[in-house]
């Protein structure tokens, strides 16, 4: 076996570890670290495909500043209230859900046209940060700008809400 | 191939020999000049036949024997994994984030250049602050898995001023990204040995002066010392996040510390002041605005620009430390209000300034 793949399989095998381990252990605040190791590897996938940039932002920002807040919230609410009971039909539903997930995967990696035949090759620059604030604030800038007045939107409201009663 | 895989060995050495053996010896200055700045003796007591090396003895050899022999306590309801978990993620990030601080140019030896900085990646500038943003999780894990309400307080302090502050050093950086126009700490170093009018050295701090000034203060509370000690705040918390910690599991989080001071320093010397750049030193020797020209081997230039960059350097960990003797220490309200009201306005109209001065 060529070594690329025995390190992607090595990654792999780690990602789906931690992301198990998310849903699997007890205790909120081990499942929101292993949380943020999962974001982590994915990043190093990034890095694989030649995406530094999305890499670093990968890590910037969900494992560093948003899984921060949520680790911040979980300690402090305390975590021996919020264990939730355990329903039987609920783990069938999420049973249900996964394997029609599962389902859709398999048939779109395998369909026509799903997966270029050979690697396609990079353009020159792939990956840089010229090319992705090129297609962020050139080809695809409405999308972007739209879609950070959904976020200003939302942080107006939760201020809003959170505001509400107070003088 | 062996070759290749040896001079990176060879510089990954380097690189940490550098950022743990300066985090030691600011042990020793933190020791002796906090001592010389209070008129005290300070550390004295230690010696080896009769040698106590004004104190390096005392901080060098028996502070680290006193730390790896003590009892490594674990709190009884604490938790076990987590609670050793946080000295290495506290350490981990300083340590590999200086990987792209270039401490030198180019080095020629029979035909093959090296470049005198260990990882060249275009997107330098981000990896440091991907990686400054999990230096947080050190302070908020050790804090929680010493289930200790003290720890916990110094924890949530902690997180939330390291996460306000990471957001006025990123804006207050990218000024600099904007001005050399790019990511990459290397290309950034090299454009700085440029002339402005035939004679001032294009240093960040020349063109980015209010930039210099935010990014210092948001590196300086992101090391979490005084005056933006409250994390540790020993007069209020006890020691705040390291309360339950002791030995090995300390030094750890006090080594952690000054390589985190030694990072920053390394970063507001690439960014700020030139990197490796000896003024109007280039790859043959000296070259005057007045004319005049001082030929040098190429060797001599590299050790040149390799001791500026170490002098740069060590100034920065020394201000870093007389910072922290000099200055008393915030309000929990003011430290928050410092960065969100005044760090973060100001880092953006320095932003909104550069851009109107560089497109006009």
């Amino acid at each position: 076996m060529n070594p690329e793949l025995v390190v992607f399989f090595f990654l792999a095998a780690l990602l789906i570890g931690f992301s198990l381990l998310v849903i699997l252990v007890r205790n909120p605040v081990h499942s929101a670290l292993a949380l943020v190791a999962a974001l982590f590897m994915m990043a190093i996938f990034f890095l694989r495909l030649s995406a530094p940039m999305v890499a670093a932002l990968q890590v910037l920002v969900y494992a560093g500043a948003v899984m921060v807040l949520f680790l911040f919230v979980i300690m402090l609410l305390n975590p021996a209230n919020i264990e939730p009971k355990a329903r039987l039909w609920w783990a069938g539903v999420g049973a249900a859900c996964a394997l029609f997930v599962l389902a859709l995967v398999g048939r779109f990696l395998t369909g026509a046209g799903a997966s270029p035949a050979s690697g396609a090759s990079l353009g020159p620059g792939f990956g840089s940060p010229q090319a992705l604030a090129q297609s962020l604030f050139g080809d695809f800038v409405l999308p972007f700008e739209i879609a950070s007045i959904v976020l200003l939107v939302a942080i107006i409201g939760a201020v809003a809400l959170a505001r509400r009663g107070t003088p | 191939m062996w070759i290749d895989l040896s001079i990176i060995a060879a510089k990954t050495f380097i690189v940490l020999f550098l950022v743990l053996n300066l985090a030691g010896l600011m042990g020793w200055v933190e020791r002796k000049g906090s001592a010389l700045i209070q008129d005290r003796i300070g550390a004295n007591r230690a010696s080896v036949f009769g040698f106590a090396g004004l104190g390096l003895v005392n901080t060098l050899i028996a502070d680290p024997i006193k730390f790896l022999t003590k009892e490594s306590y674990t709190p009884a309801y604490g938790d076990k994994l987590l609670h050793a978990l946080a000295p290495c993620l506290a350490i981990f990030p300083p340590l590999v984030t200086f990987a792209v601080i270039p401490f030198g140019d180019v080095l020629v030896v029979g035909g093959r250049e090296i470049n005198l900085q260990l990882a060249h990646i275009d997107i330098g500038v981000l990896y440091v602050f991907a990686l400054a943003s999990l230096g947080v999780y050190g302070i908020v894990i050790g804090a929680w898995a010493s289930n200790n309400k003290f720890s916990l307080l110094g924890g949530i302090r902690g997180s939330a001023q390291m996460i306000s502050y990471e957001v006025a050093m990123g804006l207050s950086v990218m000024g600099v990204l904007m001005v050399y126009g790019t990511l990459e700490p290397q290309t950034i170093a090299r454009a700085q040995g440029e002339l402005m009018w035939g004679w001032l050295p294009q240093w960040g701090i020349v063109l980015q002066p209010v930039g210099f000034l935010l990014f210092f203060a948001a590196a300086v509370a992101e090391s979490k010392r005084v005056p933006f000690d409250l994390p540790e705040g020993e007069s209020e918390i006890v020691a705040g996040f390291h309360t339950e910690y002791s030995g090995g599991k300390f030094l750890m989080f006090f080594a952690g510390e000054f390589a985190e001071i030694v990072t920053a320093a390394g970063l507001i010397t690439t960014l700020f002041f030139g990197g490796w750049q000896v003024p109007y030193l280039l790859r043959d020797g000296f070259h005057f605005p007045w004319g005049a020209t001082l030929v040098l081997p190429h060797l001599g230039v590299v050790a040149l620009q390799v001791g500026a960059f170490l002098l740069k350097l060590i100034f920065f960990c020394w201000l870093f430390i007389l910072l922290r003797w000099t200055l008393p220490r915030f309000r929990y309200d003011q430290v928050m209000r410092l960065g969100w009201k005044m760090l973060l306005p100001l880092a953006l109209a320095n932003l909104v300034v550069t851009a109107i001065w560089l497109v006009g």
